[in-house]
């Protein structure tokens, strides 16, 4: 029960997009479509899984004037594991993300959870955390990937839903991110009953 | 955890060896199957660029690639070749014909806008213009730029990035075929 809490917590109360407002470079950056991302939030989700783990496991021996450089080391390794083996084995999936991979380091969302509470909590408990609000994430990022998409492409996932010629290109370019951003932000907080 | 000299550098410099010897472990089993990958895209993007043929292809300096039929004759170069665009570089595989025609192009990398200049990997009406296309010696550019060729809408700087790669490719082919004149006369 309180691991299902944990994760909805990720999701909804304290979603890392629409209410932490935590890593707005990769959202606005890599959410010029769909499966971008998706794939992305995915990637972050793997990270900060991992990550939360093995702070949650070292937090004990850390002492507390060198723990964010000794997060940032265990989140950079993580960080490039995955690197290498995406470049290894999935080169297709590499090759579109390859750019924003190394972002997750500075994602102010994966040190924000390994000092808020991993460091605090149990390494289980730390691994629902990093899933839940790794979902929150994934959602977040694969939902103003699709509104870009669509608005700015024609189309979602790569289907075509009507020409791309009649896309307004802007909602791909940085200033749609922006708006795109903020008015899901509305919607999501009007639902959430947050405003 | 209360702060000490000692523990403060024994916890972070153990902390950094044990990352290090993780990275070490799997770079180690990784770089392997990485080599392989890129190298079976750069012969896909070789085969993709130059006409069918039986034979092989030889790698005459780094970069540059040469297919040749069994019996000996020369059937294209494969040049790679890059130019600054609008996100960064765009590297092409441009392969050109032993007279100096341009086969194919191929788009290896880019970080072009999703929607505008990223096109250039699927706009028919913009890289199609570079197939089969001899420019005999001369400088291809833009219309914009006094040339006979058609940008992609609203990505200028991407066309003429995707222009001045395969200008640099034809310009090492020229060189290459300079060289091979001179060693036969």
């Amino acid at each position: 029960m309180k691991k299902i809490k944990l994760i909805l917590n990720g999701i909804i109360k304290e979603n890392p997009t629409f209410v932490l407002l935590l890593g707005m470079c990769p959202t606005l950056a890599t959410t010029t479509s769909a499966i971008n991302g998706m794939s992305m939030g995915l990637a972050t989700m793997a990270v900060l899984i991992l990550s939360n783990m093995a702070i949650s496991a070292c937090a004990r021996i850390i002492p507390d004037k060198v723990r964010i450089p000794c997060y940032i080391v265990l989140i950079a390794t993580f960080v490039t594991i995955l690197q290498l083996l995406m470049q290894a084995f999935v080169p297709d999936i590499y090759e579109k993300l390859g750019l924003f991979i190394p972002l997750i380091v500075v994602n102010c969302i994966v040190l924000g959870r390994a000092e808020a509470f991993a460091s605090k909590n149990s390494i289980l408990d730390s691994a629902f955390d990093g899933l839940g609000i790794g979902l929150g994430f994934t959602i977040a990022l694969t939902l103003l990937g699709i509104v870009r998409e669509f608005l700015g492409a024609g189309s979602i996932f790569g289907y075509q839903i009507f020409p791309a010629d009649y896309g307004c290109i802007a909602f791909i370019l940085a200033p749609g991110a922006f708006i795109v951003l903020g008015y899901l932000i509305v919607i999501f907080k009007k639902l959430t009953k947050q405003a | 955890m209360q702060s000490s000299f000692k523990n403060m550098v024994f916890s972070l410099g153990g902390i950094c060896l044990v990352c290090a010897a993780l990275l070490g472990v799997v770079y180690y089993y990784t770089a392997g199957p990485i080599a392989e990958a890129v190298k079976a895209k750069q012969d896909a993007a070789i085969s993709a660029v130059l006409p069918s043929f039986d034979g092989k292809i030889d790698e005459l300096e780094p970069n540059i690639y040469i297919g040749k039929a069994s019996d000996g004759s020369v059937v294209g170069y494969a040049i790679l070749s890059s130019a600054s665009g609008y996100g960064g570089a765009v590297t092409l595989m441009t392969g050109i014909t032993a007279d100096g025609t341009i086969y194919n192009v191929q788009v290896l990398s880019h970080s072009e806008t999703p929607g505008l200049g990223a096109k250039c990997t699927t706009d028919e009406g913009f890289y199609g213009q570079f197939r089969n296309l001899n420019s005999q010696g001369s400088i291809l550019r833009l219309k914009k730029d006094g040339g006979s060729l058609n940008a992609i809408s609203a990505a200028t700087i991407t066309s003429r990035a995707y222009t001045n790669a395969v200008n640099s490719a034809l310009e090492i082919f020229y060189g290459l075929i300079e060289e091979e004149n001179y060693e036969e006369d």
